[in-house]
């Protein structure tokens, strides 16, 4: 323990990403560029998410860590052990009783409160880049409010599955100025990002960009008049709590093409069983 | 209508020793309304230069060239193409379209240009094509693929489409068989009747002395030739 | 009359070496004028200085703009700049891969400049862009296709109609038929001339082409070494060249 500094990084550097993530949050939406460190950990782990976490972290906070809802697949569990051994900090799977909740891909499904900072892994922030390689120019973009290419991305979506085919990583306007990459979030997540109660930042290590929306931010999906956006899920109850609101996981069950549909957000899940509700495939 | 005063024309060739060579000088005439006027000379003598001068195709070097109120010589090209457009036709001795171009769009061009509907430029494309004896299966095909004369007949539709205040007439009968020169000498009758100022280059006598009011031997105004 | 463009002492260096040197015209509404000059004369970079993709060492481009009257476009600031190359202005690319989204269907190409100015309904656009595919004679069917399936006359009217859709007033092309074999250029001149006609577009047209000049531009300059060394009537600068340079270029093309 003596070993590290608090929470892995030293105070400068904690000092950096804060400055990072104060201007992020006074301009909600905006890619800021900070001096990503080199983590233990590749890149694609969370190395931005984790940056992030360590910056905000203090010695009284509590700390849940999810991987695509799940506080018990190998990112989730690693990332836990690494602040557990080098913050001490207390750890919990309770999204309610968590104050700091760093995330892969999803957003809890029960809502977050006031005090809470929901820390997202990003992969890639530019949400332009697919069509635009050039960094250059993507900025350009952004500083002058040219979105015409955000909708081209939809557009071709239409033209080639005849709907809106994009269903994670689904671009937002935030505040009616800067378009966001929500980080690869289902788009059945996106309502959630606007007028959330809670603090989010987003960490981008390898392209080393942080980017925030503060406390009750207005969020809003892009779409066209005639093909409006729309929080789709897989059509189906869980099989194990039975909960018909939630974003759901198919997992194969055998090799003869059984399955089953589960909430992805494990915590929400157990919480409801174990308050009594069953699924169909409950054991 | 046309009016011509002191002009001169010179080639220099800056590529063979920078030989200049002197062309036309001070010419002056002019042609009313309703009038037509032969150039006339021997081969050489600078009829087609004169001709393509007063339509701004050559650079004229000094004098006045007007047509209506305006002095060619001066004017900007936006004015000699507008002039071109509205008042100053020429029918040259040979047809320049763009390939694949139908022949019934390459002549209601100039009318389109004017303004004219669609509908009116093709009805009176079509009466055109018809009177210099172009047959009608032809007419949606490019002119590129036809023979000499009936290029050449094309090339007068297209001239005569819009009613120009004044035109310009490079050797219009030219292999025209008979039936065909009447027609085109009968369009040069009713443009002279309209009040069509023409300065033209006819080859043929017999055309002359048909339409022409008066003859102007462009050797006198010839350097070497004339003194 | 205002002039549409109204260009003055237009200068691009780089380092020693001038790019192109106090270039003045004025273009009016409806006219096309063509820049001939060989390879090295400095047609490209007046181009480009003009169209705001390199700002000259000096000089004033100024633009008759819908909204403010004529206005510098080398001093007016890059949104608007940016605003009038997506609205009013349009660039054909020689390369269509320089122009075109290769990896967007042809449909998303010609819509791209319908959405950036903000339209939003997807039937429409689509519509628009079918309608357009059409008018540069594009099989319609072929709206969903990625522009890497056409050849390359149809990239380059493809590319046409994505700059034409917003209904510019202002057309700069770079040697828009080069690269292309002479039954497809002539299919596209003719395709430019028409549209040129029915707009009411000006156009700017750098080739080293004459023909093509001959065929769509009203006026000409001759450029050599970055210096305009003649101008006027394309006829009359093809026809009877003053320059001595000019009278080489026009001696020198072959005829067929």
């Amino acid at each position: 323990m003596n070993a590290y500094n608090f929470a892995y990084l030293d105070e400068q550097t904690k000092r950096m990403i804060r400055r990072a993530i104060l201007k992020g949050l006074a301009i909600p939406g905006y890619q800021v560029p900070f001096a990503s460190r080199e983590m233990p950990m590749p890149y694609g782990w969370g190395t931005g998410g984790v940056q992030v976490s360590a910056a905000v972290l203090t010695p009284q906070d509590t700390l849940k860590v999810i991987d695509q809802g799940a506080d018990d697949t190998t990112n989730a569990v690693s990332i836990r052990t690494f602040f557990e051994r080098t913050a001490g900090v207390e750890t919990t799977t309770q999204t309610k009783s968590a104050t700091v909740i760093q995330t892969r891909h999803r957003i809890p499904e029960d809502p977050l409160t006031e005090g809470q900072i929901l820390v997202y892994q990003v992969p890639i922030p530019e949400p332009l880049r697919f069509l635009e390689p050039r960094e250059s120019e993507t900025r350009k973009m952004h500083s002058l409010e040219e979105y015409g290419l955000m909708h081209v991305k939809l557009y071709e979506d239409i033209s080639r599955h005849g709907h809106i085919a994009t269903s994670y990583a689904y671009p937002v306007k935030v505040e009616g100025r800067y378009v966001m990459d929500p980080s690869p979030i289902p788009k059945f997540d996106n309502p959630k990002l606007g007028d959330m109660a809670a603090i989010q930042l987003f960490g981008a290590g390898r392209e080393q960009r942080i980017y925030a929306l503060p406390p009750y931010t207005q969020v809003i999906s892009l779409d066209f008049e005639d093909h409006p956006f729309e929080a789709s899920k897989a059509d189906h109850p869980c099989g194990l709590c039975g909960a018909k609101d939630s974003y759901l996981d198919e997992v194969i069950i055998d090799d003869a093409g059984g399955r089953m549909f589960v909430c992805s957000d494990t915590n929400y899940c157990t919480a409801r069983q174990a308050a009594g509700h069953k699924g169909k495939d409950a054991a | 209508m046309i009016k011509l005063n002191n002009v001169s024309k010179t080639f220099t060739l800056h590529n063979q020793g920078s030989a200049v060579i002197e062309v036309v000088s001070d010419v002056s005439f002019a042609v009313a309304k309703g009038e037509c006027v032969a150039l006339t000379g021997a081969s050489g003598a600078g009829k087609s230069t004169l001709m393509r001068m007063i339509y701004g195709n050559y650079l004229t070097q000094t004098g006045e060239i007007r047509i209506g109120d305006i002095d060619l010589v001066q004017a900007e090209p936006r004015e000699v193409i507008a002039l071109r457009r509205e008042v100053l036709g020429y029918v040259s001795q040979f047809l320049r379209v763009v390939p694949r171009v139908p022949t019934l769009e390459v002549v209601a061009e100039p009318l389109r240009a004017v303004g004219v509907c669609a509908v009116d430029a093709e009805a009176r494309t079509r009466a055109l094509l018809s009177r210099v004896n172009i047959p009608e299966r032809l007419w949606s095909l490019s002119p590129t693929t036809f023979s000499g004369g009936e290029q050449q007949r094309v090339n007068i539709a297209r001239g005569f489409a819009h009613a120009y205040p004044a035109m310009l007439l490079d050797e219009p009968t030219a292999s025209l068989d008979a039936a065909n020169r009447d027609v085109v000498l009968s369009l040069i009758e009713e443009a002279k009747a309209r009040g069509t100022a023409i300065i033209g280059i006819f080859h043929d006598e017999a055309a002359r002395a048909r339409v022409c009011d008066r003859e102007i031997d462009v050797s006198l105004f010839t350097p070497g030739v004339a003194a | 009359m205002t002039p549409l463009l109204s260009v003055h002492g237009i200068t691009k260096s780089y380092g020693g070496h001038v790019g192109c040197a106090d270039v003045a015209f004025d273009l009016y509404p409806g006219e096309v004028m063509g820049i001939v000059g060989e390879s090295g004369s400095g047609k490209s970079t007046l181009l480009n200085c003009m169209a705001g993709h390199l700002t000259p060492d000096a000089g004033r481009v100024v633009f008759d703009t819908r909204m403010d009257g004529p206005r510098d476009t080398v001093t007016m600031s890059e949104p608007e700049r940016r605003m009038l190359s997506r609205t009013d202005w349009a660039f054909v690319h020689q390369h269509a891969r320089d122009g075109l989204r290769m990896g967007v269907s042809a449909g998303g190409n010609v819509g791209e400049r319908l959405m950036a100015v903000g339209a939003r309904h997807y039937g429409e656009i689509r519509n628009k862009a079918t309608d357009w595919l059409e008018r540069v004679e594009v099989d319609p069917a072929r709206v969903d296709d990625r522009p890497t399936t056409f050849s390359g006359g149809m990239q380059q009217r493809l590319q046409i109609a994505r700059n034409l859709v917003t209904g510019p007033r202002l057309v700069f092309m770079d040697e828009p038929t080069g690269g292309l074999d002479v039954s497809v250029q002539a299919r596209l001149l003719d395709l430019l001339r028409g549209l040129v006609r029915d707009m009411g577009l000006s156009a700017i047209i750098v080739t080293h082409d004459l023909a093509v000049v001959r065929l769509l531009a009203d006026r000409l300059m001759v450029m050599k070494s970055g210096h305009v060394v003649e101008a006027g009537l394309t006829d009359q600068v093809l026809d009877d060249p003053q320059h001595a340079y000019t009278q080489l270029l026009v001696s020198s093309v072959l005829q067929v």
